[in-house]
């Protein structure tokens, strides 16, 4: 049976990461998990609205919680980490305050209860992908990774309670599924430069810039995120970040869940790595795994990925 | 009848500014079974006594009710006045209108009528007080010290010199505790070894002192002057009268690498082993987890090569029984061990080493001989980065409070590295110089101006290795949050004190109350730091708290002072407010039914079983039994009475009823 879970793209999955919520997709189809988007929601405020109003940045968040639960969602997955963060520190802040969570009941005019389970990619991918991936694989991951997680998905740590702050090593386990080496770096929650990517490019270019250094001076070849921000600013900034650097560089810039759907076989069209900026050879990545035996329904060949 | 003199204190202008004195004196003349009522300037002056001394002759008063201060204050010198006139002190008691009334309410008659309504209460109370007389217990004038550290052997000699016996007991094969393996001292620099190992030797040639070395706490009963305690005394696998501490056996022991726990895991030790050349008492043990022989069943290396035979496979733990009247705890502290800082590498990178490590590099009798070399490569390092506050004071971490020796002994560290490596540069990562004590600010000011240690206020973020180098990420919070970056060679953590592993298994053993860190909580912060809530028992040094080197010492000298002056009684006098068991003879009319629920809910184990037997001998019933010696009296049993069978004395139910009534019929 297809399993239903509810799913909020959030802005930047319609528009900067539409290859991430393009991976996000196919691979869940690809997994017979079925992503309901929340419908009519919103902007989750993020960045902007709680550093000037905090009732706006919980009420925003609250708006999307309580679509999804009108719409009986229990659990939503949320790709983007900034979105997770968000909906996450909404959720702790009226949990533990009843005077809040009626002020921001009578703002967006409909009823919260807060124990909608939020999901993000990782612990979306460890719950519903994880189980079925010995089956679903096609390909190893052949190389050397960097995970990357930034700031937003683990932190603050008393409030999202996942994985270690200092040190996450969640990505990590996935990929080392996948058959990859990661490898271990101090940079795994290192400041990307964030929303500074508009008005400080250059400084961007500085703070991504070491970022990527050190993913390649302990030879990895790819970089693993899980957060359209740290995407943009280590792909799409890549020419700032090659000119502090004073080099070429062509380390690609993976979403996980490009990683996984490559290992499945999935096609660039379907995981979107089409997309980018600092380009992606197709079957650079993967080797043909030897097909599991009961798995004669579904033969994928190196050729069809191409 | 009763007959009451009621005195009542102005306190100077403390309670007489605010109620009217004469007139609550001239209301409570009034009262039913009041003979005598006067009021008076200072009653705790002279005069003021002399006036409840004659008034007790005069009137033939059965009971006093002296309302002025708190009885904390004053009630034993109110008490004493009455003994000397006569009275039992017991039918003394103290109404409080000073802290309970003119200290907290406005000038009124309001606050006139509560003054007068906190006498008539007493004075009802009084009323069914009955004449107590003082406890007395003997005293067994040995006392145990557990733990030989520095507070430990302090106050072991103290107790000793001062005509005691002493029984020494600790876990570790060798007394010395931390501070053997310090390099040197804070703020003098002078040698740690030079100063303790001769006080190690004075405790074990000291006539009064019985030393158990590897030895542990079983068990313990019994009450202040009276403790039945038990020690285990871990096979040490040799006969110590035989063994002459030649070290032949350490040299030939093929089990040759366990991490010392001496040297902090930078040095290996063998199987069978002596802690460190200068221990105290200087004979081996067998570490009988690494012995190739308990492990395998083959070895007997050291048996072989023993010129005296001493080697004894076969021994086994002996449980002993000592008494004792009273014990001082000197259990100290341990540093918090690696994991806790996934983000400065501890464990990760060889390099990163706790503050106690560092003292063991600097130390002349160490893995290094004192000079300091990094563990990875044995490289003298030209930058080393201390990073203060490691654990401490750090909420999120789960510790908050301030371990206290960590900003001099990184002081020191600085110092001691740039004595030892003229051209290497020392940092200081800090978020506050804490240097209270006599030389102490001097001492950090001299590592900063002199020896040049720089200082840097913020915090590490995290640190990282390369290119064999440790990169550490901090900031500068003076020069507005600057981002820092520095290649150091080696850090050094000053890692958080945190109270032994098993200190509160301990703490329950010895129904001592302890916090929530697990350090041993003493009776009051600040008139009581040495004592414990179970009288008898004592603190000394950093099992209460961290605590540096001269606060240790001195704690133990106050426990020993504690210590000798309880025994410079033949016997005790205690407070006789204790429970009492109805049991109005014969015995066999007590309303006790023995359900035994008291003696479960007793906090101090106080309540014990009693058989009343008849004349044939047989058991015709069994009630509770309250050992006046044990117990606190807290009341808890006495709210936890089914039958209404166990009284407070001093405090009855009688009496308490009394007071209450006296209120509800205003």
């Amino acid at each position: 049976m297809k399993k239903k879970l509810g799913f909020y793209p959030g802005c930047s999955l319609e528009g900067t990461a539409k290859e991430y919520s393009e991976s996000v997709v196919s691979l869940s189809e690809q997994f017979d998990i079925e992503l309901k988007q929340i419908p009519d929601w919103n902007c989750c405020g993020a960045t902007a609205a709680h550093n000037l109003n905090k009732t706006l940045s919980l009420v925003l968040p609250s708006r999307i919680l309580a679509q999804a639960q009108k719409n009986e969602m229990k659990e939503i997955v949320v790709p983007c980490a900034a979105c997770y963060n968000r909906l996450s520190v909404t959720q702790y802040e009226l949990l533990k305050n009843d005077q809040l969570k009626a002020t921001v009941e009578q703002a967006i005019d409909m009823p919260l209860n807060t124990s909608i389970r939020i999901l993000n990619v990782i612990q979306f991918i460890q719950e519903y992908i994880l189980p079925e991936i010995p089956e679903k694989l096609s390909h190893t991951f052949d190389k050397k990774v960097a995970c990357y997680y930034g700031c937003l998905l683990v932190r603050p740590h008393n409030i999202l309670k996942f994985d270690r702050p200092e040190s996450p090593q969640f990505m990590d386990e996935i990929m080392q599924m996948l058959g990859a080496e990661t490898i271990d770096w101090p940079f795994k929650t290192e400041c990307c430069g964030a929303g500074l990517s508009v008005s400080r490019t250059e400084l961007v270019g500085k703070l991504s810039g070491k970022i990527v250094r050190e993913a390649l001076d302990r030879k990895a070849e790819a970089i693993i995120v899980a957060c359209p921000m740290c995407h943009a600013n280590l792909d799409m900034r890549r020419p700032a970040i090659d000119q502090y650097l004073e080099m070429k560089t062509e380390i690609p810039v993976l979403y996980i869940t490009q990683a996984i759907g490559m290992a499945c076989g999935l096609n660039e069209r379907q995981t979107g790595t089409r997309r980018h900026l600092v380009k992606v050879i197709g079957n650079y990545f993967t080797k043909t795994r030897i097909p599991v035996e009961n798995n004669e329904n579904n033969p994928i060949t190196v050729e069809e990925i191409i | 009848m009763a007959r009451i003199g009621v005195f009542i204190c102005h306190c100077g202008e403390n309670i007489g500014a605010t109620v009217d004195c004469f007139s609550v004196a001239a209301e409570a003349a009034k009262l039913p079974g009041v003979v005598y009522s006067v009021d008076y300037k200072y009653m705790c002056s002279d005069p003021g006594q002399s006036k409840i001394k004659d008034a007790i002759h005069e009137h033939k008063l059965t009971g006093v009710v002296v309302s002025a201060c708190s009885p904390r204050m004053h009630e034993p010198t109110f008490r004493k006045a009455c003994a000397e006139a006569g009275l039992n002190p017991y039918r003394c008691e103290m109404a409080n209108i000073r802290e309970h009334c003119s200290w907290v309410h406005e000038k009124g008659e309001a606050t006139t009528k509560k003054a007068f309504d906190l006498v008539r209460t007493l004075v009802e109370k009084v009323k069914n007080n009955h004449s107590l007389e003082p406890i007395k217990v003997p005293v067994n004038k040995t006392a145990i010290v557990i733990g030989g550290g520095v507070a430990g052997i302090q106050a072991s000699l103290d107790i000793a010199n001062g005509g005691h016996k002493v029984i020494l007991v600790e876990r570790e094969p060798s007394i010395g505790g931390h501070m053997s393996q310090l390099s040197e001292t804070f703020p003098t620099l002078d040698c740690s070894q030079c100063i303790l190992t001769p006080r190690m030797v004075e405790i074990a040639q000291h006539p009064n002192i019985t030393l158990y070395t590897y030895s542990e706490l079983e068990s313990m009963d019994g009450f202040i002057g009276n403790f039945n305690v038990r020690i285990r005394r871990k096979a040490k696998s040799i006969d110590e009268k035989l063994c002459t501490g030649c070290g032949l056996c350490c040299t030939k022991c093929p089990t040759k690498k366990i991490p010392s726990e001496f040297e902090q895991g930078l040095a290996n030790r063998t199987a069978i082993y002596v802690p460190f050349p200068q221990a105290v008492p200087n004979k081996p043990v067998i570490d009988r987890t690494n012995c190739r022989y308990f492990q395998t069943g083959k070895c007997k290396v050291c048996q072989k090569f023993c010129p005296t035979g001493a080697i004894r496979f076969e021994q086994e733990d002996e449980i002993i029984e000592v008494k004792a009247g009273a014990i001082v705890l000197a259990t100290g502290f341990e540093v918090k061990d690696a994991g806790f800082f996934p983000e400065y590498g501890y464990g990760k990178y060889k390099d990163v080493i706790t503050g106690l490590q560092f003292e063991r590099l600097a130390s002349a009798s160490g893995p290094t001989q004192g000079e300091i070399r990094r563990p990875s490569d044995g490289k003298i390092p030209e930058k080393v980065v201390f990073i203060a506050c490691a654990g401490s004071r750090d909420p999120a971490k789960g510790i908050s409070y301030c371990s206290k020796i960590c900003c001099m002994y990184t002081a020191k560290h600085a110092m001691l590295y740039k004595h030892k490596v003229h051209e290497g540069t020392p940092y200081v990562f800090y978020m506050d110089i804490r240097a209270a004590g006599k030389n102490y600010d001097e001492f950090t000011r001299r590592a900063i101006e002199e020896d040049g240690a720089k200082y840097i206020r913020g915090r590490v973020s995290n640190l990282y290795e390369k290119d064999r180098k440790l990169i550490v990420r901090g900031a500068d919070t003076l020069l507005g949050g600057k981002p820092v970056e520095i290649e150091a060679d080696m850090v050094v953590l000053a890692t958080a004190a945190v109270s032994c592993k098993d200190s509160e298994s301990l703490a329950q053993k010895l129904h001592v109350s302890y916090d929530s860190y697990h350090f041993f909580a003493e009776a009051h912060p600040k008139l009581k730091p040495v004592e414990t809530n179970t009288a008898g028992i004592f603190l000394a040094g950093a099992c209460q708290a961290p605590k540096d080197i001269p606060e240790s010492v001195a704690a133990a000298s106050g426990a020993a002072a504690k210590v000798i002056g309880l025994f410079s009684n033949n016997e005790l006098t205690r407070e006789p407010v204790v429970a009492k068991i109805n049991q109005t003879p014969p015995p066999v009319f007590s309303t006790c039914m023995g359900c035994e629920l008291c003696m479960q809910i007793c906090p101090y184990q106080a309540i014990d079983k009693e058989e009343i037997k008849n004349r044939n001998g047989e058991v015709i019933k069994t009630i509770a039994k309250i050992n006046p010696g044990l117990c606190q009296g807290c009341g808890t049993c006495v709210a936890f009475c089914k039958s209404k069978s166990i009284d407070l004395e001093g405090y009855s139910n009688k009496q308490i009823y009394a007071e209450v009534m006296a209120v509800i019929n205003d």
